[in-house]
C-alpha cells in the first residue's frame, strides 16, 4: 500500500488525470479547503488495488477549474459538492446540478 | 432446503416464549455499564466547573454563585465526558435512558446543606490561609528590608 | 414506437428509510436512465471543525450516522493519531478489530432484515432482526450505548473490555452462529429470491471499476479488494479471505453481503483468541500538525477519513466520503435497463446509508 502525495497546478490538472486514467486508476474522492491565506486547496485522490495518489493544487477565489468528470464519470457528485459547499466554479460538469445539489439555507456555507 | 429449514424455525416460534419484553409492564434490565444518563451527587459536588468546560454540547451550567449544578437533559449526549473528568467522582452514568418529554426542561439541583457548610467552611479556611500567606508576605518584606538595611550600611 | 416518461422515485417511499431521489427516465416498463438526487437532509457536520476541537470531534464523527457510527469514529481516531504519530497499544488494536466487526455484524444484519422486507419476507425480516438485538445487547454491553458507542478516542479506547465479558461474547456468537447460518440460508437458496435477483443490474467488473463503486457492490462483480486486507488494526493477524461473486448482479451482491455476516463472526472469533493483555489507551500530548488520509472497510464499503490539521485545538479540515456517496453513480448505471418494479429491491442490495451521504 503506497500514499503519494504530489503537488500541482490548475493548468496541469487535467494532463494528470489523464495520465492516471490512462494508468487504470479510479477515483476515489474530491474535496477542497479553505487555507489560511484565503485561498483555495482542492485535493482528489486516486486508487489502483491498494495504492493511492493524491493531487494537490490551489486556486483563488473566484478562479473556475476544469472538470474532470468527461475523464472520470462518478467525479461529478463530487464537484457538484465542491461548487455547492465553496462556491467554486467548476466548468463542463458532465451532469451539473448548478447549486441544486445541496439544498443549503446559505449560499456556499463552507466558503 | 433453506424454506424447510425456516419452516422448523417458524414453527419453533410459534410455541417459544416471545423473544421480546413486554415493556412497561416487565422493566427492562439495563447492562452495567449503559450510558442512559448523568446523575450528580449534591453531597460530593464541590462545584468545580470541570464538567461545564468538558461537555461537547454545553448542556451542564454550574453557577457558583447560587451554588447550583443544572443539566438540559435534552442536549446531552451521554458521552461520558463530564463522568470521566469529574475529580470528586461525584458524578455518575445512571442506567435508566433519558426519559422522552415534549418539553424541554433544565434540571436543577442546588448543593445539599452539608456540602454547602464544607464548602463555606473551606473558603473560609482559604481566606484565612491566604490573608494569613499575605501578613507573612508582607512581614517578610518588612524584614527583609531590615536585614537589606544593615547590608547597605 | 415506445413511450418514454419520467417517473420520480424518492425522496419518500416505502422501500426507503432515508430520503434520496431518482429520476427514472422510462420507456414503457424499462428504465433507460436515471439522474440520482441527495442533499435533502445535508447537515454539514465537516464545518463543526471550527467549533469542535480535535478531541470533541470524535464525537462529531461518530453522529455521522447511526449505523456507520464504529466506523466514523474510528476512522476520524485514526486520522489524528496518525498526524501525531500515535501508536496505540496492541490490546486496544484488538478491542477496536472486535467492536469494528461487531458493528459490521449489526449493520449487515440490518440490511439483510431491511431486503427481506423489501421482498416481503415478513417473518425473515423479524427473525433477522431478533439476531440483531443480541448483537446490539452485547455492544450496550462492551461500550454503554447501543448505536452511539462513544468508545474511541485520540489515543485509544475510552475503556477496556474485561476478560470475562469476551469470553461471554465468544459463548454467544457460537450459539448464534447456527441462527445465522439457517437465516442467511433462507435467503440465499429461496427460488423466489434467486429468480427475482439473479441477472438484474448487471455491472461488469470493469465497469463498477471505472463507476468508483465500494464495499460488496464491488465485490459483487468479482474484484477482489478489501481495505481490510491494507492492514490497519489487527486485520493483518487475522485469517480471512475476501468474500467475491464473478456474476455482477444483485443476487451476487446480496450473496457477497450475507457470507460477510457468518465471515465476520468468524473473524470476531480469532481476534477474541488473539487478544492480548495490557494498556488499552496512551497518554496524548499537544495538537495534531499535518494532514493524513485513512482508508478504511466500512460495512457498506471503502470510507476515506482527510484530516487536515495545523497545530492548532481546531482542526483545518475533516472530511469524509463515505461509501454510499461513492456507490450512486454505479447504483444508477446499475438501473439502466432493470424494469421499474425491479428498482426498489435494487436500491435496497447496494445497502443505501442517505445519512452517511449527507454529512
Amino acid at each position: 500500500m503506497e500514499n503519494i502525495w504530489k503537488d500541482i497546478t490548475e493548468e496541469t490538472l487535467l494532463n494528470e488525470v489523464q495520465v492516471l486514467r490512462a494508468d487504470k486508476y479510479r477515483l476515489v474522492q474530491q474535496c477542497a479547503r479553505k487555507t489560511e491565506e484565503g485561498n483555495y486547496e482542492l485535493l482528489y485522490s486516486f486508487g489502483k488495488g491498494y495504492d493511492a495518489e493524491h493531487l494537490k493544487f490551489q486556486v483563488a477565489p473566484g478562479q473556475s477549474v476544469q472538470s474532470i468528470s468527461h475523464i472520470f464519470p462518478p467525479a461529478f457528485l463530487y464537484e457538484n459538492e465542491i461548487h455547492d459547499l465553496f462556491g467554486i466554479e467548476i466548468k463542463d460538469i458532465t451532469l451539473d446540478f448548478r447549486g441544486g445539489l445541496y439544498r443549503t439555507a446559505v449560499k456556499a456555507p463552507f466558503a | 432446503m433453506g424454506a424447510l429449514n425456516f419452516a422448523g424455525r417458524a414453527l419453533k416460534n410459534l410455541f417459544s416464549a416471545p423473544a421480546t419484553i413486554k415493556y412497561p409492564f416487565e422493566p427492562r434490565v439495563y447492562p452495567e455499564g449503559t450510558r442512559g444518563h448523568v446523575e450528580n451527587d449534591m453531597d460530593q459536588c464541590i462545584l468545580c466547573g470541570l464538567c461545564q468546560m468538558r461537555c461537547p454540547t454545553k448542556a451542564i451550567t454550574v453557577d457558583k454563585g447560587s451554588q447550583t449544578w443544572s443539566i438540559r437533559p435534552f442536549s446531552c449526549i451521554q458521552c461520558r465526558c463530564c463522568v470521566d473528568n469529574c475529580p470528586k467522582k461525584s458524578l455518575s452514568m445512571g442506567l435508566k435512558y433519558q426519559e422522552p418529554g415534549s418539553v424541554k426542561v433544565t434540571k436543577t439541583f442546588e448543593l445539599s446543606d452539608k456540602q454547602k457548610e464544607l464548602l463555606a467552611a473551606q473558603q473560609k479556611a482559604a481566606a484565612e490561609r491566604a490573608a494569613a500567606a499575605k501578613a507573612a508576605a508582607a512581614a517578610k518584606a518588612a524584614g527583609g528590608n531590615a536585614a537589606a538595611k544593615p547590608e547597605a550600611k | 414506437m415506445s413511450n418514454r416518461s419520467v417517473v420520480p422515485f424518492g425522496p419518500q417511499h416505502p422501500v426507503l428509510p432515508e430520503p434520496i431521489h431518482l429520476d427514472l427516465v422510462l420507456e414503457d416498463e424499462v428504465v433507460v436512465d436515471a439522474i440520482p438526487s441527495i442533499g435533502f437532509v445535508h447537515r454539514g457536520l465537516e464545518k463543526l471543525v471550527e467549533v469542535k476541537d480535535f478531541n470533541e470531534m470524535a464525537y462529531v464523527a461518530e453522529r455521522i450516522c447511526g449505523i456507520c457510527s464504529y466506523g466514523h469514529g474510528f476512522g476520524y481516531c485514526d486520522a489524528v493519531e496518525h498526524i501525531m504519530n500515535i501508536e496505540i497499544p496492541p490490546r486496544a488494536q484488538y478491542l477496536r478489530t472486535i467492536l469494528f466487526e461487531m458493528s459490521r455484524l449489526h449493520s449487515h444484519m440490518l440490511w439483510f432484515g431491511l431486503l427481506a422486507d423489501g421482498f416481503g419476507f415478513e417473518s425473515l425480516f423479524m427473525d433477522a432482526w431478533r439476531i440483531r438485538e443480541k448483537l446490539l445487547d452485547m455492544l450496550e454491553e462492551a461500550t454503554g450505548g447501543r448505536v452511539i458507542f462513544s468508545i474511541n478516542k485520540i489515543g485509544g479506547m475510552r475503556r477496556d473490555i474485561p476478560k470475562e465479558m469476551l469470553k461471554s461474547f465468544r459463548q454467544r456468537l457460537e450459539d448464534l452462529t447456527e441462527d445465522l447460518k439457517v437465516t442467511v440460508r433462507t435467503l440465499l437458496e429461496d427460488p423466489a429470491v434467486k429468480s427475482r435477483l439473479s441477472g438484474v443490474g448487471v455491472l461488469t467488473a470493469d465497469e463498477v471499476e471505472t463507476l468508483g463503486a465500494a464495499g460488496p457492490f464491488l465485490r459483487g462483480s468479482g474484484i477482489r479488494r478489501d481495505s481490510r486486507k491494507l492492514g490497519y488494526l489487527a486485520y493483518d493477524d487475522i485469517d480471512f479471505d475476501i468474500i467475491t461473486h464473478n456474476d455482477g448482479d444483485t443476487y451476487a451482491r446480496t450473496y457477497v453481503r450475507a457470507m460477510e455476516i457468518l465471515q465476520s463472526v468468524d473473524i470476531i472469533k480469532q481476534a477474541i483468541e488473539k487478544t492480548p493483555a495490557g494498556e488499552v489507551d496512551v497518554p496524548v500530548k499537544g495538537f495534531p500538525n499535518g494532514e493524513y488520509m485513512t482508508r478504511i472497510e466500512q460495512p457498506r464499503g471503502e470510507a476515506c477519513y482527510y484530516v487536515k490539521a495545523n497545530g492548532k485545538k481546531f482542526l483545518e479540515r475533516m472530511r469524509v466520503r463515505t461509501p454510499t456517496f461513492a456507490n450512486i453513480p454505479a447504483l444508477t448505471a446499475s438501473l439502466r435497463g432493470s424494469e421499474l418494479a425491479d428498482i426498489p429491491i435494487l436500491i435496497l442490495a447496494i445497502d443505501p446509508c442517505i445519512s452517511c451521504t449527507e454529512r
